[in-house]
């Protein structure tokens, strides 16, 4: 029930305040008004029930990516 | 997007995590138990295989994480006492469609000629009711924190539209209040939790502390793809070899200390919190969602009062039970035998985030 769809932003309606997702190929379309960041087209957003739930931090992602394949290397 | 399904990064990653296992049970000296509260994670777990090639180094144990799972048995009732009504269509995430209350399900009234439509989002409700003017729509508001938001903004939208034949029955709940009922129970003993990434998302990192700083459990907010879920027990791991517990985030590119206030602001204008019943646990004060008075019109609770004779959970089932973690799916006598996903007796075996549904189809 919590389940999330993360999907890159491809077009945005600020005034109506929704944006379309890619998710792997799918177009969604999803309202934004929980996100109070500024969003721009090539953005992450994790959509749930029809609405945006926040925005995904890439830079965190490469973090999190970077420190397990340290901890998989380390001897 | 970034992989975090990466099997090979997974194959790497799987030794460090037994090596670091082996010396947070070292330092237990016992057996690891921890467990997963939310629906979504209990699915991935079992889903990427986790669960089972992670079985002979600690067991992963599924709890109350599914809020169709929890939904009491007189809220069942009363769901399918309204779609009954004429003139209403019952509008619904799909999950609810299956699940047997005393006698029917939705399932079964549909086919007995009531109109039960399955919706994504709750703004298909909101169309269903603009293009059914003659109808009253109820939409069921099922779900936790990563929900309320979507659904509170969705009644907005009914009044910004002055839509009069579009209600909600709220039956969402809480997750802080029911954690410490689950934490409570003297007979339940874990050693780490793998927090819910979107309920998270909404509430922040701070309102889960407790459970570190008063019960002095490890727990670790998660995300759902299966580098997520092995670097939390990992860091779970890490607290526990070294005898420590924290309440820290793992889903970083999400979820932040202070969660989503606007969200919260939201919630917090259109639901207050009530006592609300669990299945498995009974009441829990606090920990249902009801709608404010001032949005009454908007209250299929308020709007269609209706009887319901006195519920009763499924006979046999321990759906209860594997909801508090006191067994696990294949415990229950019925499972795999007269309760199946596809003639399911409990919740737990109809939610497709139900414990017993994952267990059954990957375990």
């Amino acid at each position: 029930m919590c389940l999330g769809i993360p999907g890159k932003v491809i077009e945005i309606n600020t005034k109506e305040q929704w944006a379309i997702i890619d998710c792997m190929g799918v177009k969604n379309k999803v309202y934004t008004p929980l996100v109070t960041e500024q969003i721009a087209p090539g953005d992450f957003l994790m959509a749930h029930a029809g609405y945006a739930i926040g925005k995904i931090d890439v830079e965190e992602a490469e973090e999190t990516l970077k420190l397990l394949e340290e901890i998989s290397r380390n001897a | 997007m970034l992989d975090f399904s990466n099997a090979h990064l997974g194959r790497l990653f799987l030794p460090k995590l037994i090596d670091l296992a082996r010396k947070a049970t070292d330092q237990l000296g016992r057996p690891l138990v921890l467990m997963e509260v939310c629906g979504t994670h209990t699915v991935a777990i079992s889903r990427s295989g986790l669960r089972s090639l992670l079985a002979d180094h600690m067991e992963l144990r599924s709890g109350p994480g599914c809020p169709v799972c929890v939904s009491d048995q007189s809220d069942i009732d009363r769901i399918i006492a309204l779609a009954r009504l004429p003139g209403v269509i019952m509008a619904t995430f799909g999950d609810m469609v299956r699940v047997p209350g005393t006698g029917s399900s939705l399932e079964k009234e549909r086919a007995l000629g009531a109109r039960v439509e399955v919706c994504y989002s709750p703004r298909e409700a909101l169309s269903l009711a603009c293009n059914s003017p003659d109808k009253e729509i109820i939409f069921l508001g099922v779900g936790f924190e990563t929900t309320m938001p979507a659904i509170a903004l969705t009644i907005a939208e009914a009044e910004r539209q002055g839509l009069n034949n579009f209600t909600v029955l709220s039956i969402h709940k809480r997750v802080p209040p029911a954690m410490k009922v689950l934490l409570d129970d003297p007979e339940l003993r874990i050693d780490g939790l793998i927090l819910p990434g979107h309920v998270c998302t909404i509430t922040g990192r701070k309102v889960f502390d407790f459970i570190s700083s008063k019960y002095r459990i490890p727990a670790v907010i998660a995300g759902f793809e299966p580098a997520d879920i092995m670097q939390a027990i990992y860091l779970l791991l890490e607290q526990i070899a070294r005898g420590e517990a924290r309440t820290t985030i793992g889903y970083t590119r999400l979820v932040h200390e202070n969660g989503n206030e606007k969200a919260r602001m939201i919630i917090d204008e259109f639901f207050e919190p009530v006592d609300a019943p669990w299945r498995g646990f009974g009441p829990i004060p606090g920990s249902g969602m009801a709608l404010r008075a001032i949005r009454r019109q908007f209250d299929a609770a308020r709007k269609f009062p209706v009887e319901i004779p006195p519920s009763s959970p499924p006979e046999g089932c321990a759906c209860g039970q594997v909801l508090r973690g006191k067994c696990k799916p294949g415990d229950c006598p019925l499972f795999g035998e007269a309760c199946t996903p596809s003639a399911p007796v409990g919740p737990c075996m109809v939610s497709s985030e139900g414990a017993c549904a994952a267990y059954y189809r990957y375990e």
